[in-house]
């Protein structure tokens, strides 16, 4: 098992390729940076694969198989080991990020190559599959906290990695913030857990709370361990009402943008909510909440998403809006098409990113879809990439897109947890996902380029951008197709596959009544296709048919439309109610009066006094050998009539 | 009353006069003159107490002032000189380089 036991080896290498290219990547040419960070990432896919390989032999008994390195925290019954636990929701995370990662780190190397701080942009984009690795792998809350709060830091870094421009630093800036709120919530979880179960092994954890009974009366501890943690998942996965950092997060390089604020960090929220599965199980309420702001988050960003004309913005209201699906439908007891959809949209998000960053690109770095237009014909490569991952997002039948969506959707109806009100907003956002990410196709690709044809060179990216397309785009097409068996009646393979991870959920959720029969299953899935194909044709009636329609529309509905432009005015709120009022009392009372009244004041303070004893007692020293022998005769005198005293 | 009384009451007197003349004078040489007879009003409070305690070291203690007395008055004397000499006046109050 020596593999296995050396899983620490996957997250070191790209550990060891951060170290290298940051501390000396400077003195390195553009090569041999392409070397450490590509081959690191390399070494730590096959070192996966190789891992993976030896899990899928391990005895049902052995999982999931911990390995702890060293105590790392030990202080009262605080007891915190450094240690790895892979079971099979690990395994799919690892394939995940290492695969996922690997590809965007070779089409980076095409993509940053005429970039400033070329080995900067890899010594991050290492360290961040570092941190994303020890997040995923960790067997105890707080190692999986340091990766967590690692990949907020390279998301910072990496979102301001353009830090000349005052957008890029603010928006870096602003998710760090947002990320705080949300981290606070994840900690008092943390230490609710660890008063309540004193441990914070998550296997542990989990192994006590199924025997704590369900609190379906009211709120309990439990209920609050996961709403507290659903906090933390909120700040990471950009949920409502923490969303706000992730749209301008797009201020970064497009594949920080793929990695980091699509595929993998942002599902980091989504992975903790499953791995506690069995706390949310026994919390309804907590799951409640869950599925409530999942749905709302999928269809209020999906809405937003509907008018954005920067392309990389679009897809950052589709990120979100997709996140709250995965939200959704951990909300209603169906983890394991939570995870599902976190792959696919992997998969798909990964690749509409990078296509989008090869249009960019194409484009001599224009993101406006407004000055696109007739980019099929020119960039055909990037062109069918891109359109096979927006049939997936869409869910058109046959996509991976379609089966975990699908299979959302009809969680949120048949769960016992489910209800025809998250449903029917699902299918909703289905809709509207479907009209935007064709909008988008329609505008970069279709009609007339609106672009100046003289100063434009439209020109396909390089073969190093263009085979992770492709490599992305076969996962977007073929990476569902294991749970369509059970379309027709077979098992869910990836189901089944996860299934010990949620074996206790799953128990728990079948002895609640099912709220619809099986057989409305294809019935909904129709509805659901139908919607999506609603949404294409509405986006192509307005966009390719009769393209002043959409102007038309837009007058007609200029405030629902200046609303959507302005998403809600939610920035504007935030700033109103929370970054104002925060500045305020930061400059007039924390500023004004506690640090330049009481702090510098005391010290200020302390000099002032010793300066005015100094000028009263330089009186006494002036110079004059008179005034001293005065002093002496006094002092003398004084000395006398004291001792005259004493002496009765 | 026996004489060390009056010797020590002289002394007393003495060292107030020179006490005196060295604060309120401002001639150097007064100054310094002021200075001698404090140590000599000192010298005649050892000698009344010497004779009162019969010991000697009070007397002893006297020449040793007085050795010590006269190379302060030739140290001094110089400098009063060189003082006398660079800025012709004696008036202690002019000599006022150290003062703020």
């Amino acid at each position: 098992m020596s593999l296995l036991d050396n899983a620490w080896i996957i997250p070191a290498l790209p550990l060891a390729g951060a170290a290298v290219n940051g501390l000396l990547g400077k003195r390195f040419t553009k090569p041999t940076v392409n070397a450490v960070a590509l081959g690191s990432t390399t070494l730590a896919f096959l070192y996966a694969l190789a891992v993976v390989n030896e899990f899928s032999h391990l005895p049902a008994s052995q999982i999931p198989f911990t390995h702890s390195y060293f105590t790392w925290i030990s202080a009262g019954s605080l007891s915190i080991d450094f240690a790895f636990a892979i079971d099979q929701l690990t395994v799919l995370m690892l394939m995940v990020v290492t695969g996922v990662g690997w590809l965007i780190h070779i089409y980076a190397t095409g993509y940053m190559a005429h970039e400033e701080g070329y080995y900067r942009f890899f010594a991050y984009l290492n360290l961040f599959m570092f941190f994303m690795l020890v997040l995923i792998l960790g067997a105890t809350y707080p190692v999986m906290f340091v990766g967590w709060e690692g990949v907020g830091l390279c998301s910072y870094l990496l979102i301001g990695f353009y830090f000349l421009k005052k957008s890029a630093s603010d928006a870096g800036k602003k998710a760090f913030i947002v990320n705080r709120v949300g981290d606070f919530g994840f900690l008092l979880g943390l230490f609710l857990i660890f008063k309540t179960f004193g441990t914070l092994d998550i296997h542990k954890v989990v192994e006590q709370a199924a025997h704590l009974p369900v609190e379906t009366a009211g709120a309990g501890t439990l209920t609050l361990i996961g709403l507290l943690l659903f906090v933390g998942a909120a700040g990471k996965s950009a949920q409502v009402p923490l969303y706000v950092w992730l749209p301008d997060a797009m201020e970064g390089p497009t594949p920080v943008s793929a990695l980091i604020h699509a595929a993998t960090m942002v599902t980091a929220g989504v992975y903790m909510v499953a791995r506690s599965s069995t706390i949310y199980v026994h919390a309804p309420m907590a799951m409640r909440v869950v599925a409530v702001v999942g749905c709302l988050t999928a269809f209020l960003a999906a809405t937003i998403g509907l008018v954005q004309t920067d392309i990389k913005r679009v897809l950052a209201y589709s990120t979100v809006s997709q996140l709250g699906y995965m939200f959704l439908a951990c909300g209603v007891g169906a983890f394991s098409a939570g995870v599902f959809h976190l792959m696919t949209h992997a998969f798909f998000k990964a690749l509409l990113f990078l296509a989008a960053g090869s249009v960019i690109h194409a484009m001599g770095g224009e993101q406006d879809m407004r000055h696109m237009g007739g980019l099929r014909k020119p960039i055909a490569g990037t062109f069918w990439c891109m359109f096979t991952a927006t049939l997936a997002i869409a869910g058109i039948p046959g996509f991976s897109g379609f089966f975990s969506k699908d299979e959302i959707l009809w969680e949120s109806l048949s769960s016992p947890y489910g209800s025809r009100a998250l449903w029917l907003a699902g299918v909703i956002t289905a809709i509207l996902t479907a009209f935007y990410m064709f909008r988008l196709i329609f505008l970069t690709f279709f009609g007339e380029p609106r672009y100046d044809e003289h100063h434009v060179h439209v020109h396909e990216s390089p073969k190093n951008m263009l085979v992770p397309l492709m490599v992305l785009a076969a996962l977007s097409l073929g990476g569902g197709w294991m749970a369509a068996p059970k379309l027709f009646g077979g098992t869910d393979h990836f189901e089944e596959f996860l299934h010990p991870v949620f074996a206790h959920a799953d128990e728990v959720r079948e002895h609640l009544p099912a709220s619809v029969p099986e057989s409305m299953e294809h019935t909904a899935m129709a509805v659901t296709v139908l919607g999506a194909a609603l949404g294409i044709f509405v986006a192509w009636f307005l966009y390719l048919k009769k393209p002043k329609a959409a102007d038309e529309m837009e007058a007609a509905l200029s405030g629902a439309h200046r609303t959507l432009l302005h998403k809600y005015y939610v920035d504007e709120l935030y700033d109103a109610v929370i970054v104002h009022p925060i500045q305020w009392i930061s400059t007039n009372v924390f500023w004004k009066v506690v640090d330049t009244g009481a702090i510098d004041g005391a010290v200020n303070g302390i000099g002032y006094t010793a300066r005015d004893l100094g000028y009263g007692a330089r009186t006494v020293q002036s110079g004059n050998g008179r005034s001293y022998a005065s002093w002496l005769v006094v002092g003398a005198a004084a000395v006398t009539v004291i001792f005259l005293w004493l002496g009765h | 009353m026996p004489l060390p009384f009056y010797a020590v009451v002289l002394s007393a007197i003495l060292f107030g006069l020179g006490v005196m003349g060295f604060v309120f004078k401002r001639n150097i040489i007064t100054i310094f003159m002021s200075i001698e007879l404090m140590l000599n009003a000192v010298n005649l409070s050892f000698v009344a107490f010497s004779q009162m305690r019969h010991l000697l070291q009070g007397q002893v203690f006297v020449f040793f002032v007085i050795v010590v007395a006269a190379a302060e008055a030739a140290v001094g004397m110089g400098i009063i000189l060189q003082v006398a000499r660079n800025r012709q006046s004696l008036n202690i109050e002019r000599i006022d380089l150290l003062k703020l």
